[in-house]
């Protein structure tokens, strides 16, 4: 094969030498590309300017215009620019995503683990869930949750009198609760909550170095407890209660103050979330599963005890096996937090990709913002979880 | 061993007693007892198990059945309103099946529903005869029956006639004896068009679907063996294409398909709002596909590779003779898994207002004939339980090949 320089030269020779004929095939499609993208842009340039479309960022800097249900963090009202309205947008996602994924991962290690169960009735239970909720389309969850079960809950004015103070209340409005207001004292408490963070972290280490020398143990979880929990509580009560809660009251029509979700949060997060969970749980009973019986028998062989040997032989295995299917749930989740678009929770999607898109009628630069945006979150996932697998990864000779 | 040991010491004459079996280990009360009750917390989950049960089968049993509507119209539902409202999904089942599509023309579909099922089935039956002609007939010519049945076939007779008409005044084209050849089944065909417009319910999510993946498996290969090349700028292009597609979500694809994509073509040429988000859908699903392929030639061994290279075979031929048939073989649940996502993200249409299943339920719900508080929860209902069988079956099928593929590897 090498040896092509022998044979008559020409067109045929170089067809011959598989580098050559490599560089022609790139060339080629290089060459392709370049015309698709090239026509792309012009098509795109010429069609904008016949549609009267204004091009570039600027928009960014006029008014928006729109009032947005929930803006978290930031003050935005209908004055704010779409700049502003990008940012929403980002930070209602990027909640979602969050608290999204950490409770999809709560509950998909739960019922994963209740899957392999020794319990006949909660693993049937556990594979129930998963077989219903995984083969239901996802819109279709989110659409149930919203307008079949929050929607058709009663209205605050049905529930409350007015005037009445509400600390806790589930409906049509969302999930309302009363709104905690730190006083003087709760700077102290917060700093001892840091404290015993800090302290626990000092015990862990301090615990492993002794594990490590002596062979001795130390009740590492239940001192967290105490310096994580108590120590702020009894702080707390020293302080004399420095927390007030200020519940929510009933105006003539709806209830005013008070820490509102709205239904929409509520809906998006409680289908992905399930959703999710019963793809992640596969995943941990996949992993869990794929520990080699060997390794559980070997660790009650050495008088381990069984969740000792759960926590510390089975799950640290399992775990090689689990987090990267897991980081695609995760990125599927985030993804998937775009179909706040069908019930108008104001993700980045919604508002910015629909609303403002429709008022400014600028798609190109809109739609490369939103993709850069998924996609960046989407690298960013993969980044952290990457680390976290090496981290834990078999280390192999 | 009994018999290196022969004793003539004590003989028994007749068979001694069967012993009992030991103590409570077969029998229901020794199961539960094992499975149930094994344990002060295993108890305990047991009971908590049987209350989460207790309070949502029976509820949604009586819901779904018992305390259902069955028969009668709306005023039945609008009486007793604490069960599901079948008679909603009855009264409408043609259109959740073939959407707006013409009465007198829904013959084509069921035909190619039949053709459809017949040649699943036999796909999925593993000891079937011929099954290599059936894929491919499934997989290329299909699509195209397929096709020209659901949109009809007197559009495109009429163009072909155009065009006859506009190149003899010309003094005649090399097209024409092929424009002539294809103008005779379509024009045998001879069937009304329908536009994609009418087309719905169930009939879009397949046809969505369908097209999706079978678009999607050769350019999930193409991109898969692009991303192994070794070169290096076709390898680059196949991994940007792949990373780029699988790190959006499918409403933004959609949302392109049907914003954007008018602007990538030259001003004047025009596609059709169902096609966009097809090409759309298959563009997405073959990124997942590709991923797919690739670990199924991840998984062949190399020795197959350098096998087929020292018998001298070039590199399409060791593809298409060596590796892809084994390749593809190991990921067929992967596909079968991708399908299913891929089925179940069809609904996403209705976001870009395409009446899908989901979406004609949807849209059913909102009629004030139909007014009645437990018709949205039959609406979710009838489309959950349609997906679920389709999905659940599916998923099972993908699960028995898998075990199959897998039994060298049991413990």
């Amino acid at each position: 094969m090498a040896n092509n320089s022998s044979s008559p030269g020409g067109l045929a020779a170089i067809w011959r030498d598989p580098d050559k004929r490599a560089f022609l095939y790139q060339v080629i499609v290089v060459g392709l590309l370049i015309w698709l993208v090239g026509s792309i842009i012009s098509n795109t340039a010429q069609n904008m300017e016949s549609r009267g479309l204004a091009s570039g960022f600027g928009f960014l800097k006029t008014n928006a215009g729109f009032g947005i249900i929930t803006t978290p963090f930031l003050n935005y009202s209908e004055e704010s620019s779409y700049g502003m309205v990008f940012l929403v947008g980002l930070i209602n996602t990027i909640i979602m995503a969050f608290v999204g994924c950490i409770l999809a991962l709560i509950l998909g290690f739960i019922v994963g683990i209740a899957r392999l169960s020794n319990n006949w009735l909660i693993q049937k239970t556990a594979t129930s869930f998963i077989e219903l909720f995984r083969n239901i389309p996802l819109l279709l969850q989110i659409l149930f949750w919203y307008s079949a079960v929050l929607k058709p809950l009663p209205g605050p004015r049905s529930l409350y009198e007015a005037g009445q103070k509400v600390f806790f209340s589930i409906n049509n409005r969302g999930v309302i609760f009363a709104e905690p207001v730190g006083q003087a004292g709760m700077t102290t408490v917060w700093w001892s909550l840091l404290a015993g963070v800090i302290l626990t972290l000092l015990v862990r280490w301090w615990a492993k170095q002794r594990q490590v020398k002596t062979g001795k143990q130390f009740p590492v979880f239940l001192t967290a407890l105490a310096l994580i929990i108590v120590l702020p509580l009894v702080v707390y009560f020293a302080k004399g209660s420095p927390m007030d809660f200020v519940p929510a009251e009933m105006s003539r029509f709806a209830l005013k103050g008070g820490v509102t979700i709205i239904p929409e949060f509520v809906a998006l997060l409680l289908a992905l979330v399930v959703y999710t969970a019963a793809f992640i749980a596969e995943i941990v009973r996949a992993g869990i599963q794929s520990v080699s019986h060997g390794q559980t028998e070997a660790a009650s062989a050495l008088g381990v005890k069984p969740n000792h040997r759960m926590r510390l032989v089975v799950i640290p295995q399992a775990m090689r096996v689990i987090v990267p299917p897991l980081t695609s749930q995760f990125l599927n989740l985030t993804k998937n937090s775009s179909l706040a678009t069908a019930i108008a929770y104001p993700d980045l999607f919604s508002v910015f990709a629909g609303t403002t898109l429709n008022q400014t009628g600028q798609a190109v630069e809109i739609m490369a913002m939103t993709l850069a945006v998924y996609l960046t979150l989407s690298l960013l996932t993969s980044a952290f979880m990457n680390w976290y697998n090496s981290r834990i990864k078999l280390v192999e000779r | 061993m009994a018999s290196q040991h022969q004793q003539t010491g004590v003989v028994n004459a007749g068979d001694l007693p069967d012993l009992p079996a030991p103590i409570r280990t077969e029998g229901a009360v020794a199961w539960m007892r094992d499975n149930l009750f094994k344990g002060v917390w295993n108890t305990l989950l047991t009971f908590v198990g049987l209350a989460l049960l207790l309070y949502t089968i029976p509820p949604a049993l009586n819901w779904l059945i018992f305390n259902a509507n069955w028969t009668g119209g709306a005023d039945a539902c609008r009486v007793n309103p604490d069960g599901a409202c079948w008679p909603f999904v009855t009264t409408r089942w043609e259109q959740f099946l073939y959407g707006f599509y013409e009465k007198s023309e829904r013959w084509r579909i069921n035909i190619l529903l039949v053709i459809l099922s017949i040649g699943i089935i036999w796909l999925a039956i593993e000891k079937m005869p011929l099954k290599k002609y059936m894929a491919i007939f499934m997989l290329f010519i299909f699509p195209v029956i397929a096709f020209f049945m659901m949109f009809g076939t007197e559009a495109y007779v009429k163009d072909i006639d155009k065009a006859l008409a506009l190149s003899a005044a010309d003094g005649g084209s090399i097209f024409d004896p092929i424009r002539r050849l294809l103008r005779v089944p379509l024009a045998a065909a001879n069937l009304k068009t329908v536009e994609t417009s009418q087309w719905g319910g169930f009939t879009l999510t397949l046809v969505i679907a369908l097209s999706g993946i079978v678009a999607s498996l050769p350019l999930g290969v193409l991109l898969a063996l692009g991303r192994r090349s070794k070169m290096k700028i076709i390898s680059l292009l196949s991994t940007i294409f792949i990373e780029f597609w699988r790190g959006i979500p499918l409403v933004a694809v959609l949302f392109m398909a049907t914003i954007m994509f008018p602007l990538f073509l030259p001003p004047g040429a025009n596609f059709d709002q169902l096609m966009r988000a097809v090409i759309g859908v298959a563009l997405f699903a073959s990124a997942y596909m590709a991923e797919v392929v690739r670990g199924g030639l991840q998984a062949i061994p190399k020795g197959q590779y350098e096998g087929a290279m020292a018998l001298g075979l070039p590199y399409s031929k060791m593809m298409r003779l060596i590796i892809m048939p084994q390749a593809l073989k190991v990921v067929i649940p992967g596909i079968v898994n991708t399908f299913i996502g891929l089925f179940k993200d069809t609904t996403l249409v209705l976001i870009i207002a395409l009446f899908d299943l989901l979406g004609i339920v949807q849209a059913s719900i909102a009629d004030p004939n139909w007014s009645i508080k437990s018709v949205p929860y039959t609406g979710y209902a009838f489309v959950a339980i349609v997906f679920w069988i389709c999905c659940y079956s599916m998923a099972r099928y993908s699960r028995y090949i898998e075990d199959k593929l897998h039994t060298g590897h049991k413990r």
